[in-house]
């Protein structure tokens, strides 16, 4: 196999606490060396990394591929480019696909279409109850072997806290993480908008921050109850931080992610009626925005993820509460971490530990880091170089992002997966 | 951003809400109106402002006061007047409900007036409609229903001349209503001195003092000293979704009577956009006594809606 060095990249790697100006050095697709010298290291191919970061491929917990079931709104081929393109080496991918991912068939056919693809590992989250429907235990230790990396019930109701405990209980049992979206459907109500100014203006059907926060703190009792390894999906408001840093502090094992989105994005920001603002958990505040950049920051959230959700035109096309909720967000997630980077809410260290070290460490996986021995998963990126968002530039199936037009600063110029150059800008 | 609502030289040329609408723009329909407010004593009822347009009045949700009134205005200024009653549930989904739209003006009509259960309808299909058609929102879920608001302040104006001077009260079930965002919206536009909002926090939006308005869980702290006093009708769906126990207790603690309305001003005036409830929002003898203008309401419906469709029309090419 190939050997590569990446020379005179700034190397940022916070699981092994580097960061400074060096080379990789990556054979049989792992990783050599970083920083020391090789002797008798010829490389076949060299990639000049002057100016630009080099560091861990990125990891992201949430990324819907609509594949099997949706190709109209994307493939796992097409979104796994997408991916690829920026910057990310595994996703995770929900269980709410259709069929939903809770047999090993399912499990296996996802893991042979994303072989075949040869992008990103993708690494499907098993479905927390049967078919997703919150009554009745999947079979979490069959699906744990089929290669699922945890289980969820995605945004999917659970019909009692009940089952719920058993869930976490049973997971527990397989040593088997359990990421959990902390929603109250019957407080949500089938809303589509933060219950706030906004959705007071335009009469739109709203959900209070209490959905959310009642269920991040049931959950956390029930975590202490059964310990269970818990992890939270796409926290979205303040409330929420706040009970997730006293569990952490309490000595709780639980992590939490936040989409990318909701880093940037309040109820002030959407435009009226535009339906590419239309997301779940909804856009919240400046206060709750606000609160999420300081979790981020001191480590309330570990990670940041895209929560992609590609869309077909027609699913947009709508009068807001009728269009289907979610943003395509796997290419404009690199970008946006940097401009929190360029805010001063976090460091470029902080960012790229959110999104590699951190994940990894959620997911219990030999990744997210420049180790010796690890597989190369890398990404370089140009931290100046903007760009456009439009057809042009855009990998997704789903156009459905608030970003369309607008220009970025931050592209990623090679993605490598275990030594292979899965992408170049 | 900018107004949807707006042609390039910022008139008028569909009517969606009033939500970012100038003062000259809510002035100007309302001296139109008034202009044509001679018109219904006439023999001829009829002007030939909108002759050879064709205006279809597309209701999604049933409604006979307001399609009849936009129907009447439209056949007084000439227009031909086409009226669809579609089932909500035939259309839910927003494709077919542009499958609809695109259906007509494959038969060029000039001007939809939709009604739809659900907020930003009335946007969706000004943003997906041919240029040349003008949009009229004729109630769109809980978001805006703007030409019973400016119907409602042409009779405000009617009685009570500078809306600076004025303190009016809206009573009841302002969360799930349209009405009352349009109302609150027209009245902070007109200048307005005081709007309030008198209802149980269940049947309040969460935010709603960033409407611009003060907020009461009592009538009787609510009702003192306005001008003017709009209520609003109560569904009985409110009744099995938790929001209220009783029409009867909503009645004891929030319907209009007798003794209430003597804590306005003597010469405050009652209006009810309809159907009312009588016995449940307010007292009969209000409802038919000297100081509802509720009848004069519906007939200001037909002149300024007349005033909207001539207006948009007008600005939206050449009428």
């Amino acid at each position: 196999m190939k050997k590569i060095l990446i020379s005179n990249g700034h190397i940022i790697d916070p699981a092994n606490k580097i960061d400074q100006t060096g080379s990789v050095y990556i054979a049989d697709g792992k990783i050599l060396s970083v920083n020391e010298q090789v002797s008798d290291f010829t490389a076949d191919l060299t990639i000049d990394a002057t100016d630009n970061i080099v560091c861990p491929g990125f990891i992201d917990l949430s990324a819907r591929l609509r594949d099997p079931g949706q190709s109209y709104k994307g493939t796992i081929l097409s979104e796994t480019a997408a991916a690829a393109s920026a910057g990310i080496t595994s996703l995770c991918l929900p269980p709410d696909t259709s069929p939903v991912i809770d047999t090993q068939a399912v499990t296996e056919l996802i893991a042979d279409k994303s072989e075949k693809a040869n992008y990103p590992q993708v690494f499907p989250i098993g479905a927390l109850t049967h078919k997703l429907a919150g009554a009745e235990l999947s079979s979490m230790a069959a699906l744990k072997h089929a290669g699922c990396i945890a289980v969820s019930n995605a945004t999917a109701p659970l019909s009692s806290l009940l089952v719920l405990r058993r869930a976490m209980e049973y997971a527990s049992s397989h040593d088997l993480l359990v990421m959990y979206h902390p929603d109250i459907p019957s407080l949500s109500n089938n809303g589509c908008a933060h219950e706030g100014a906004f959705a007071t203006r335009y009469g739109l059907p709203s959900i209070p921050e209490a959905s959310e926060s009642i269920a991040v703190a049931q959950c956390l009792e029930l975590a202490e109850l059964t310990g269970c390894r818990l992890h939270f999906s796409q926290i979205s408001c303040k409330r929420s931080a706040i009970k997730i840093q006293q569990a952490k502090k309490y000595g709780l094992k639980v992590t939490a992610d936040v989409a990318i989105h909701q880093l940037h994005l309040t109820e002030d920001d959407i435009e009226p009626f535009n339906s590419s603002f239309h997301v779940l958990p909804p856009f919240r505040t400046k206060k709750d925005k606000q609160s999420l950049r300081e979790s981020l920051a001191n480590g309330t959230i570990d990670i940041i993820c895209s929560d992609h959700q590609p869309h077909d035109l027609d699913a947009k096309l709508g009068a807001f509460p009728e269009t289907e909720p979610g943003i395509s967000s796997l290419e404009t997630l690199l970008p946006l971490a940097l401009r929190l980077v360029e805010d001063n809410a976090i460091t470029l260290y902080q960012g790229i530990a959110a999104l590699t070290q951190n994940p990894a460490n959620t997911l219990a996986i030999e990744s997210g880091a420049l180790t010796l021995g690890f597989a190369a998963d890398i990404c370089i990126f140009d931290p100046n170089l903007s760009w456009t968002v439009n057809q042009d530039s855009w990998k997704s199936e789903g156009r459905n992002t608030p970003f369309w037009g607008q220009t970025l600063k931050g592209r990623v110029t090679h993605t490598l997966q275990a030594g292979k150059i899965i992408y170049t800008l | 951003m900018k107004n949807l609502q707006l042609n390039t030289e910022g008139k008028l040329k569909h009517f969606l809400s009033v939500d970012g609408l100038s003062k000259e723009i809510l002035t100007e329909i309302l001296d139109t109106a008034e202009s044509f407010s001679s018109m219904s004593e006439k023999q001829v009822k009829k002007v030939p402002l909108l002759r050879g347009k064709t205006i279809v009045n597309l209701f999604f949700e049933n409604s006979t006061r307001t399609r009849t009134t936009f129907e009447l205005a439209a056949t007084r200024l000439s227009a031909d007047v086409l009226s669809i009653n579609i089932a909500t549930s035939a259309t839910s989904k927003g494709e077919s409900l542009l499958d609809t739209i695109r259906n007509l003006e494959a038969m060029h009509v000039d001007m939809f007036v939709v009604r739809h259960a659900i907020s930003g309808a009335g946007h969706f299909i000004a943003q997906n409609t041919a240029p040349h058609i003008s949009v009229i929102n004729a109630g769109d879920g809980q978001h805006a229903h703007p030409t019973q608001a400016m119907l409602d302040m042409f009779t405000i104006r009617q009685y009570k001349h500078d809306f600076d001077q004025l303190k009016v009260a809206i009573i009841g079930d302002i969360l799930h209503s349209r009405v009352a965002r349009s109302q609150i919206q027209a009245l902070n536009t007109l200048g307005t001195k005081e709007v309030r909002v008198i209802a149980p926090k269940t049947l309040l939006p969460s935010h709603v003092e960033s409407l611009g308005v003060t907020a009461f869980n009592c009538i009787e702290e609510g009702l003192a000293d306005v001008d003017v006093i709009i209520m609003l009708r109560l569904q009985k769906e409110r009744m099995t979704s938790a929001l209220l126990p009783s029409e009867r207790e909503y009645f004891k603690c929030f319907g209009l009577t007798e003794e209430r309305l003597k804590l306005a001003k003597a010469n405050a005036i009652v209006m009810h956009p309809g159907p009312i409830n009588r016995g449940v929002e307010i007292e009969s003898s209000i409802a038919d006594g000297p100081q509802s203008v509720i009848l004069q309401q519906v007939s200001n419906g037909i002149i300024v809606r007349m005033a909207i469709m001539s207006l948009t029309l007008q600005n939206n090419g050449e009428a």
